[in-house]
């Protein structure tokens, strides 16, 4: 399963619900303004951090580019560009969308 | 009859994130329409509106224009009061040095006593 997160983690809860509902290999894709989750320094960087544990995370670099974020990403989580959420969306059976 | 002219001073609270949605644009253009009426106009940064200012935004891949620039040209419209939350930094492992901008760095009393020291306050 794939879980998009587009919302800030100082905006919405949507990231902690959806870390609430990850299962261990699940993929978790930070795409707009929940890009700032995965970034060095920042409070909710702990919450991925532990997802880590048990599920690959993945952020979308241009929105991290366009935020002047791209230099700040934590370790373990993978960025990926356009063509790479394409990948992921073929490549789970299921994708769902935190709203 | 000449027009007396009061000025008031006024507070621009922007609180969101550039790109994910319109309100930074949209405030920053208001912000620039309030400098042609001659008044005192402060901006205030706080919680995720601090990554507005974020040095080296490209959102040339996201297809978006960069608006980030302008906040450098506000000077040029007599707006140079600029403040930035202290812990609103802190929280997003930013520092004073990550800005595209000079600031005035405060801490959240000190930001509700700027509040409080207000004619209007307009809320982006």
């Amino acid at each position: 399963m794939l879980h998009i997160v587009n919302k800030s983690p100082s905006e919405r809860a949507t990231l902690a619900s959806c870390l609430a509902h990850v299962r261990p290999g699940h993929s978790v894709l930070l795409i707009e303004d929940a890009v700032y989750a995965a970034t060095k320094g920042h409070a909710a960087a702990a919450k991925v951090e532990a997802a880590l544990a048990t599920a690959k995370v993945y952020v979308l670099m241009p929105d991290l580019e366009a935020r002047a974020r791209a230099g700040a990403v934590i370790d373990g989580v993978v960025p990926v560009d356009y063509r790479g959420f394409v990948d992921l969306v073929t490549q789970n059976p299921r994708v769902q969308s935190w709203l | 009859m000449e027009e007396t002219g009061t000025v008031k001073k006024f507070l621009f609270v922007n609180r969101k994130a550039p790109y994910g949605s319109v309100y930074a644009l949209e405030g920053l253009e208001v912000v620039l329409i309030s400098a042609a009426f001659d008044q005192d106009v402060s901006l205030a940064f706080i919680d995720d509106g601090v990554y507005q200012l974020a040095k080296g935004q490209n959102p040339k891949a996201i297809e978006t224009k960069n608006f980030s620039p302008t906040y450098r040209a506000l000077e040029g419209y007599d707006i140079e009061k600029l403040y930035v939350e202290r812990e609103s930094l802190q929280a997003r492992g930013l520092g004073e040095e990550d800005l595209l901008v000079d600031v005035q760095v405060l801490g959240a009393a000190e930001m509700a006593a700027l509040m409080d020291e207000m004619d209007v306050m307009i809320s982006f």
